[in-house]
């Protein structure tokens, strides 16, 4: 019976009107080799859902990126108004209403953690995602493709404009495109910088070249990499850069989407698929014309099952889609599916062999195709088509969990946080001084953060220190029970406190206390702790 | 080697390098091109480094390359930046009288940074890194001073010195040894040590310092003064202050009575620059004790 399958490699003459696309999967396991120069991949341009929703997402994620600097977003006088703003020199990070300082770069932390859980979610969900959606390698490198096809057309006109001799027609194509790509990389380097100074203002120095040079370097190795990555590299730096494609297989389970060749209902393939249907031969779905294998960005066969180099951006769902359209046949011959469903499909088709062995480059899976198919030529019902159901598992409510609550503390803990910080360093050389009445003098460095958009006043004062005087350090003014510290407008004053307690006022060589820190508006407080240290014959 | 002693790998066509190791042969393959390329990129670089920095020992010094750029130039070129960064302050400072200086903001913390750093190097050693000083070295941060505790007095005593020979116009003044000179007998000396104890208001004999009274308005007073609060001038400590250089017990008293000692200490102005002695009283002076200058 199996016999009567055409070898893959006889493909002149098909008997439906489906075109046949000569198109290699060069970085399938059977041809790649390390030894061998990288073979250039030609994708085809796909119609279809999936390509729509790529097209959307291209549009919102570059427009994030290019748009996000020249948001503003105003913080008052004497504070930047960029929305989104990395403020390097003065060690800020502001984004909208959030302003974020040194000491808070927990937040920034907590944030990756909800990144690294968020992956994991999506990957448990939706398999590599990241990686055919997201990812600015695969973003970019679309980009770079939509200028490929405007100057030097689809899949076959490029095909023959590699090989056509060096004319006037494809050096004025290829400079074409070097040129729009280099623009695209110096557009992407130049974004980047804008996050981290006020953009209009850097743009002028940028055109005028007044910008430091580190703005100037950074577009350069940016637009390098983005040239390089995206333009020339392109599938490469997924497959042997990347670290994630590699982490994300681990991620991977059963229930997880991934891009799946349905081989219970597109084996055993045929050329001629009509033909021996009508002679009875059992044959699957897929006519073998390679439309999966043309629009593949990493040069791939779906049909070799779950391979490392996919990146599910699920073109050849769209390209595979239009074939079993024109055909009569029901979509998805490729789709999103389970492994747990595929492996379902297949023992219902008669396949048998384990998971490693179906889903492997190893030869075609033997299935029966009729037995997936009821009298009326449509899929039986106890075949499973993936839905919705496979997000609802422990694994993913898991990852849910620990997303929402990270990101429930880091509001929390936004949402709460005081513009007031304090910081108090209590001298420790000498740790005391003995003064001519007798009474003891300690010394306090306090560092007090004011992270208002305006100068403000503050009250310090002691509390659980009988009689403390305090004065600051050589301002030359007479001790009293509280200090008024001015602290400009976000930013920090350091200090220098002598508290002096007279004698026989203490009962302990450490006596703990703590310094109240009180805005003279608005009255916010900080109580912070420290010590008061007195010798023995200034105590009661 | 011929061609017919090659040994060819026949699962990859790769020619090994002959080497077996149980049944394992290793492939002769060639570099990675990138390695390859970094090499002679590493190589290219040496050259250029060699001809272009001193580089190459010889038995005195070394190949200086056409830069003459050693480490040691770089840093005396820093230093110089350095220097010339601080030049207009520190002849400001040289040339400002301290009061004058006291008031410029920026000249204090400049001060008060270089002195901190003075200090470490030439004071710390009597007066202790956090200038709390000892018994015999006076503590630098309370608000009791032999010898006057404003910016001017403060910089007088370490300009000079205290009792040196060096400096004609040290710090100087001598206690006599009413004990060991036979001025005092024993218990006049006894007396006189509670009366000093009763000044600083600690536990005494009250009937002996009664008698001390006596003695202490005969012998002392010409230098401690009659209140006992002592004469900066001469640098006469004040006795009636919880503060003693030598100790505020009953039998450091009556030792210092009996035979005092004397601290000395160098004049710092043949030592160090004006500008670093200005810098020395400043950084003191911010200790926490302080004066104001006396109103003239």
């Amino acid at each position: 019976m199996l016999d009567t399958v055409d070898h893959p490699d006889d493909r002149k003459i098909a008997d439906t009107d489906v075109e046949n696309f000569d198109a290699e999967p060069v970085n399938s396991k059977a041809n790649q080799s390390l030894y061998v120069a990288r073979k250039k991949i030609h994708p085809k341009r796909a119609e279809g859902f999936y390509r729509k929703l790529k097209w959307w997402i291209m549009l919102v994620t570059l427009g994030i990126y290019y748009v996000t600097p020249w948001l503003r977003w105003d913080r008052g006088p004497g504070t930047p108004d960029q929305a989104v703003l990395i403020d390097m020199a003065n060690r800020r990070f502001y984004f909208l209403f959030i302003e974020i300082w040194p000491h808070e770069f927990f937040y920034v932390a907590g944030l990756l953690v909800m990144a690294g859980i968020g992956l994991f979610l999506v990957t448990s969900i939706l398999g590599r995602a990241w990686c055919g959606y997201t990812c600015p390698q695969t973003v970019w490198v679309d980009l770079f493709l939509v200028v490929e096809r405007f100057f030097e057309g689809d899949r076959n006109a490029r095909i023959k404009l590699d090989a056509a001799p060096w004319n006037a027609d494809k050096v004025t194509k290829r400079t074409a495109k070097h040129a729009v790509w280099l623009l695209i990389g110096i557009a992407t380097g130049g974004a980047w910088i804008f996050y981290f100074a006020d953009a209009p203002t850097l743009a002028i120095d940028l055109f005028t070249l007044q910008a430091p040079p580190i703005a100037y370097i950074t577009v350069a190795i940016l637009t390098a990499t983005t040239y390089v990555f995206g333009g020339l590299m392109r599938e490469q730096v997924c497959t042997y850069m990347c670290p994630w494609p590699r982490i994300q297989a681990a991620m991977l389970d059963e229930h997880s989407l991934t891009v799946t060749y349905n081989a219970w209902r597109g084996e055993p393939r045929s050329l001629h698929m009509k033909r021996q249907r009508r002679e009875g031969v059992p044959v699957g779905d897929c006519v073998d014309c390679n439309a999966c294998v043309a629009v593949c960005p990493m040069g791939i066969d779906i049909r070799d099952g779950q391979q490392m180099e996919c990146i599910t951006c699920a073109l050849c769902i769209d390209a595979c889609d239009n074939v079993m359209d024109k055909l009569g046949l029901e979509k998805g011959l490729i789709a999103y599916s389970t492994l747990e469903d595929y492996t379902h499909n297949m023992q219902i088709a008669g396949a048998y062999g384990t998971i490693e062995e179906l889903t492997s480059a190893q030869g075609y899976p033997r299935v029966e195709p009729q037995k997936v198919r009821g009298p009326t030529g449509r899929l039986i019902d106890a075949v499973k088509l993936t839905g919705w159901h496979s997000i609802l598992r422990p694994r993913t409510f898991i990852y849910a969990l620990i997303f929402g609550s990270i990101g429930l503390a880091l509001l929390t803990v936004l949402a709460l946080r005081d513009t007031l910080d304090v910081n108090i360093l209590h001298d420790r050389n000498p740790l005391f001084v003995t003064l001519s009445d007798g009474s003891t003098r300690n010394g306090y460095e306090i560092k007090i953060l004011n992270k208002r958009g305006e100068t403000r006043l503050f009250w310090v004062e002691t509390e659980g220190l009988p009689g403390a005087q305090l004065t600051v350090a050589s301002s030359g003014n007479k001790p009293k029970a509280s200090l008024l510290v001015e602290v400009d407008a976000d930013s920090i004053r350091g200090v220098k406190v002598f508290v002096a307690v007279p004698p026989g006022q203490l009962e302990d060589e450490r006596s703990e206390f703590v310094f109240r820190i009180t805005a003279m508006r608005g009255a916010e407080a900080t109580l912070t702790g420290t010590q008061f240290v007195a010798p023995q014959q200034a105590l009661k | 080697m011929s061609d017919q002693n090659k040994d060819i790998d026949e699962e990859t066509g790769v020619e090994t390098t002959g080497h077996e190791w149980d049944g394992i042969k290793e492939l002769d393959n060639p570099m990675p091109r990138w390695w390859l390329w970094t090499f002679y990129a590493t190589c290219v670089f040496a050259l250029g480094y060699v001809i272009y920095y001193p580089a190459i020992p010889l038995l005195e010094g070394s190949t200086m390359g056409i830069s003459g750029k050693t480490n040691r130039s770089e840093l005396q070129i820093e230093m110089a930046a350095a220097d010339a960064s601080r030049r207009d302050r520190v002849a400001m400072l040289a040339e400002q009288d301290i009061e004058e200086i006291a008031k410029n903001q920026d000249l204090v913390r400049f001060a008060v940074a270089g002195g901190a750093s003075l200090y470490k190097v030439n004071c710390s050693q009597c007066h202790g890194s956090g200038a709390q000083g000892g018994p015999g070295y006076p503590n630098l941060n309370d608000d009791d001073w032999l010898w006057g505790g404003d910016l001017e007095a403060i910089y007088t005593t370490i300009a000079h010195g205290v009792r040196n020979d060096e400096d004609d116009d040290a710090r100087f003044s001598q206690m006599p040894a009413f004990g060991a000179d036979g001025i005092l007998d024993r218990p006049q000396i006894n007396a006189v040590t509670e009366y000093v104890l009763n000044m600083s208001g600690q536990e005494h004999d009250a009937t002996l310092a009664e008698e001390g009274a006596v003695i202490f308005a005969e012998n002392c007073t010409a230098c401690h003064q009659e209140n006992g609060k002592g004469n900066r001038d001469l640098g006469a400590p004040n006795l009636t202050d919880a503060i003693s250089l030598y100790g505020n017990t009953r039998t450091t008293i009556r030792a210092q009575i009996q035979q005092p000692k004397h601290g000395a200490m160098p004049p710092w102005i043949d030592r160090l620059r004006e500008a670093n002695v200005k810098q020395l009283a400043i950084y003191v002076h911010s200790l926490g004790g302080g004066e104001e200058a006396p109103a003239d």
